[in-house]
This record gives C-alpha cells, structure tokens and sequence, in this order.
C-alpha cells in the first residue's frame, strides 16, 4: 500500500549515506512526509464525511428509490396549530442558553484563572483537576445527582433557560483547556509586574494588559462551549425540558417517515457548524485587524 | 533602605541592609545568584513586601504602599512590552494611566522614543523588533512617567555581548541625561564598573562593600569582593613582619597593617603579575617556599595563554602552584606554552584572604 512504501522510503532515506546530496535528500524526504500527510488526511476525513453525505443522501430520498424529495427537510418546517413553531422556540432557547453559558463562563474563569496565575500559584494544580472533573462524570449520572435540585426550580416554573449553570459544568473543562493554553503563551507574572509598576491596578491589568493578549484562547472556549450547548441533548430530555436537540428529537418521533430522523440530524449539524464558521470568521477577523 | 530583611521560609534572603542612593546617583548592585540584590530592588518596586525595615524615598515613607503607587519606573530581565500595543502605546500606557491627554501623551511617547534613538519603530509590534530594541523601549516607557526611582532588573542578560555593551552605554547616557536615580541590579562585574556611579558588591543577604568602581576593584574591603570583583590569584604567603607578606621571597605590602604573623594567603591580581622569558637558565635564589624542577620561586612554565583582545591572561606553573597574569598581546605572542619564564610581582598593596590566618 501507498502508506507502508512511504514509511519504508523514509526509513531507507534515513540509513542511506548522503554525503553527495543533503539538500536533495531533505526535499526528497519532505515531499515523502507530505504524500503521507495528505494521504492521512485524506483517510480520515472520507471515515467522517461519508457517513454524513450517505445521511444527507437518505434524507432526501423519494418513496420510489432512485428519486430525490425534500419530503423530509420539509417535515422539519412544518406544524400544526398556532403560536410560534416549537422549532422555532427551541432554536431561539438553545442560542439564548448558548449566549448565557458562555458569559458566565468566560466572567467565572478568566478572572480567576489570571489571578491564580498571578497570586495564588500553589492552588493551580487542584483548580485545574476541578475544572476537569466534569469530563469523567457521565450526563445522565449528573442528571440523577440533578434531580432533586431540578425538581425544586421546576416548582418555581422558570424557563428551560436554566440549564445554564449545569451547562457551565458541563462545558467548564473544554473552556479551561482553551483558556489555560491562551495563558501559557504569556508571561503573565512580568507583563503584570511591569504594569503595576506603571501605575495599574488589579482591574486595569487583568483587562487592559493580560485579557488583550488572550482574544484567540477566549474565542477558542467560545467555540467549544456553543459547540457543546448546540449538541446537548441527554440533560435537557431527562428534565424535561424542550432545547434544539430535544425538539429535533420529537419531530423525528412523530412522524412515520424514517428520513425525517436523518434530516434532522443533517439540519442540527450544518446549523452548528455554521454557527461556528460565523464565530471563528468573527475571531480571525478581529486577530487580523 | 534602612534594615530591610526579608526571608523566605528557612532562606534569609536580605538580612538587616542599609542602602543609601544619592539623587541623580547610579548605584548598581552586584553579586553572585542569590545575594539578595534582585529581592533588594523588588522590594524597593513594592513587588514583595519585606518582613522588616523601612523604605525612604526623597524623606516619604513608603514601605507599605502598593507597588503602583510608588512612582518608580521599572525595566525587566525578561521581555515586558505588551505584545497587543505598538512601542508607541507601550511607551504612552503609563501616561494613559494618568489620564493625560492623547495629544500630551503622544507627544511625550515619541519624545520618549528619541530619547532612546527609536522613533522609527514607533509603529511596530514587540515582536518585530530585535531583543536589544525591545529593552529600549522598555526604558522609554518606564522613563515617559517621570518616575523618582528608575530601576533595572539585569536589563541586558537576554542580549548577545555585542548589542549588552552598546547598550549599557546608552543607558548610563540617557540617566545622566535625565539625571534619574537609578538602582541597577546586575551579575557581571564589567557592567557594574563601566557604568556605575557607586557598586554594591552584595553576598548572602550582605553588602559587602559600596563604593566608587575604582574603589571596589583597587581598594577591596574582603576577599570575597577581592575574588569577586575581577581576577585573583592566590598565592601563599607569610607574615613575618608587620604590614609586609613574603609571598615567594617577594615583599608585597599589606593593605591591613595588623595582619598577625604567620602563613596567609594573599591575594594577588594577574595584571600586578609581569612575565618575562627565562631562556638563560635559572639564576634565581631559592625562596622560602619550595618549587619545581629547580630554578627560585618566581620561575615557571607557560602553559596556556588566553587571547582577550588587548591583554591577554598567561598561566604559569611554578611547580606548586598556578599564577595567572595579565600583559598586553604583543609581549604574550613572544611566550608560547612551554617556555620558562620568571616572574615579577609589583609592590601593590594586597589583601589577605580571610580564614587564612591560623
């Protein structure tokens, strides 16, 4: 196969003795690594993409074989009765609880996160196991422990919006992986010394002279944070409580045609991930300018 | 700085110092890693806080204010531009803080970086610019708040030789220029005697001595500044009488008159050391103290010489022991490894090594 006789050829190129020709030798063992690369990548991402093309290919399957229909898209639209479509309301919830759980987030972690750095070192290793606690505790585990405290929210009747703090929880080791990366680039303690010695104080440091530096690490846990709130689906159902997913969910219970399972997968997935082209375009954007 | 201690768990790392800058003074601060003479200057910034003693500045008081409020201009050993800011915002950010004017604040920046001969960066991001450029502006920017204090914390120990010298000369231009007090805190002794108006050669938490550079070299107060301060050859020695050492059948007089009688080590510099070629065979008189394959005490062997420059250091083997000296290139290319030469020391005043005495 292609990829065993490139790894052979390196290894040859690297025994063989080139005392004639180094240059030749690295640009030849270059093109090598990058046939491999391309072939790597090529590999795995036909593993991802076909799965989801032969998705969409169902989904817009007709009722003889062969044919193509939009039966199923259109199924997603569709309602009975009046008032706002329930899609619609449960799009409109999950971008609010999106929006919510990313603020509280970001206010919760970067200020603490720059202020061990900066004072409180020693406790970095227990905070950084707390934060990604999270990881190792499966959904519906957590929806047990959640229970009871969800029962007694739900006897106040608030919005499905409060799923935001346990999606805090939930996306809090993502968000502190991207952020603590954004921290290592910088030299916090000498940036934040020389400022202070300029005459800042706490405040005007932490947001005029380390937050700046940190634009790429904070859209980066942006990213993963709306990723996880777009895709939640396991919470939200076992409260009962109705975000994108669930909603998709019971559309495609509902109706007899299978393809509307498919369809409404396709949707969720292209919506997110267009979702976050928009952000990470707004975050190069911002890094170029 | 009156009594200033601070320790760090069982490591003491300032024990009770006393320090006086004068205005408009360059004071720098020497010693070895882990004198005390960077937590001295932190202290001073206000980035630690001592465990006893007071800080003075022009008479206030300000051992206990934080460190932004204490008016002091700071430069770093590592690289402390904001990266988010051009040089010309670097350079303003004190002024910012100010609340000075955009139109005041710029114009002080750009006056700023004139000073420090770097107008034409001003546009430019930190990490577009060389290492050596980036400290200037680190000084622009300390200096644009009209500091009292200007302190420098091994500014240059992140740059190649070459742009290190350069650029301790334009500091010490510019502080006299702008007639700063200025507390400089370095490891290597060639800076600390090129630029400062008084060293403070500092060990263990100790000065040890401050004076003029001149002072400090010439004139070494212990055997540690002796040793540290430049090179030192040790040489054994006796006292037999009072403020004479006979180090190898030479007199050298004694910078300590009551050194009591007895072996010592003294502590001879290489360029008090002449060398001159013994080709004619020994005719010295036998000294006191044993040496090699014949020949008296001050005759020897090459054996390696070491290029400087101008001068350079030749070490010889007088059979017991190794003496360095120091002669101007030309002499030294005249006396190839394995000659034998003799050598003369000059009559200067020398130390003894403390702990020496019995």
């Amino acid at each position: 196969m292609a990829s065993l006789t490139s790894l052979a050829s390196l290894g040859e190129a690297t025994t063989a003795t080139p005392d004639g020709r180094p240059r030749g030798l690295r640009t030849r063992q270059r093109r090598r690594l990058n046939v491999f690369r391309y072939l790597v990548f090529t590999v795995f991402g036909l593993f991802f993409l076909v799965p989801l093309l032969a998705m969409i290919r169902f989904s817009l399957q007709g009722s003889r074989a062969g044919s193509w229909s939009l039966a199923a898209w259109r199924q997603i639209a569709s309602y009975q009765g009046t008032g706002v479509p329930p899609l619609i309301s449960a799009v409109e919830i999950t971008l609010e609880l999106a929006v919510i759980t990313s603020v509280v987030m970001l206010m919760l972690l970067v200020p603490t996160m720059i202020w061990i750095r900066l004072r409180v070192q020693w406790i970095s290793r227990l905070f950084e196991f707390l934060c990604l606690l999270p990881l190792t505790i499966p959904a519906i585990v957590l929806v047990v422990g959640l229970g009871p405290v969800y029962n007694r929210i739900q006897h106040y009747n608030l919005s499905a919006l409060m799923l935001f703090w346990v999606y805090v929880v939930l996306a809090l080791p993502y968000a502190y992986r991207a952020l603590a990366a954004g921290l290592n680039t910088l030299d916090v303690r000498t940036l934040s010394e020389a400022a202070r010695s300029l005459g800042a104080g706490w405040l005007t440091v932490m947001l005029r002279v380390i937050v700046p530096n940190m634009w790429q690490a904070i859209l980066n846990s942006l990213l993963l944070t709306w990723a996880l709130v777009l895709g939640e689906f396991t919470i939200a159902y076992l409260l009962l409580y109705e975000n994108l997913q669930v909603e998709l969910y019971s559309i495609s219970r509902n109706t007899p045609n299978a393809g509307v399972l498919f369809s409404t997968s396709a949707a969720s997935l292209i919506f997110a991930f267009l979702l976050l082209l928009v952000l990470s375009f707004v975050g190069r954007r911002r890094s170029r300018g | 700085m009156e009594g200033l201690s601070r320790r760090y768990g069982q490591v003491v790392a300032l024990d009770r110092l006393d320090l006086t800058v004068r205005p408009g003074e360059l004071v720098v601060l020497l010693g070895p890693s882990g004198c005390g003479k960077t937590t001295t200057l932190r202290l001073l910034a206000g980035l630690e806080d001592a465990d006893a003693g007071q800080i003075n500045v022009g008479g206030r008081d300000i051992t206990h204010l934080p460190a932004n409020k204490r008016d002091m201009g700071m430069v770093f050993q590592a690289y402390s531009l904001f990266p988010h800011m051009t040089v010309l915002e670097n350079v303003a950010f004190g002024l910012r803080l100010r609340r000075i004017g955009r139109a005041a604040r710029m114009r002080r920046a750009r006056q700023m970086l004139d000073l420090v001969g770097l107008s034409q960066q001003a546009d430019r991001y930190a990490h577009q610019i060389s290492g050596g450029q980036q400290q200037r502006v680190a000084l622009a920017r300390a200096l644009a708040i009209e500091p009292q204090v200007l302190l420098l914390d091994e500014p240059l120990s992140a740059l190649d030789a070459k742009v290190r010298a350069q650029l301790r000369d334009e500091i010490r231009r510019i502080q006299l220029e702008v007639g700063i007090t200025t507390l400089f805190v370095t490891h290597d002794q060639e800076e600390a005697l090129a630029i400062a108006d008084r060293v403070g050669v500092m060990r263990d938490g100790h000065l040890e001595q401050l004076g003029s550079p001149l002072e400090v070299y010439s004139r070494p107060a212990t055997s540690f500044v002796a040793e540290f301060v430049g090179l030192t050859n040790r040489l054994a020695g006796e006292v037999r009488s009072p403020g004479t050492v006979t180090v190898r059948g030479c007199g050298l007089p004694l910078v300590d008159p009551g050194v009591p009688a007895g072996p010592v080590v003294a502590l001879v510099r290489p360029e008090a050391v002449s060398v001159a070629s013994n080709g004619a065979g020994s005719d010295g008189v036998p000294g006191d103290s044993p040496d090699g394959a014949g020949g008296g005490p001050l005759e020897g062997t090459v054996i390696a010489t070491t290029f400087l420059g101008a001068v350079s250091r030749i070490t010889v083997d007088l059979g017991d022991t190794t003496v360095m000296a120091q002669v101007p290139t030309a002499d030294a290319s005249a006396l190839p490894a394995g000659s034998r030469v003799r050598l003369t020391i000059r009559p200067d005043p020398v130390l003894v090594a403390s702990g020496s005495q019995s």
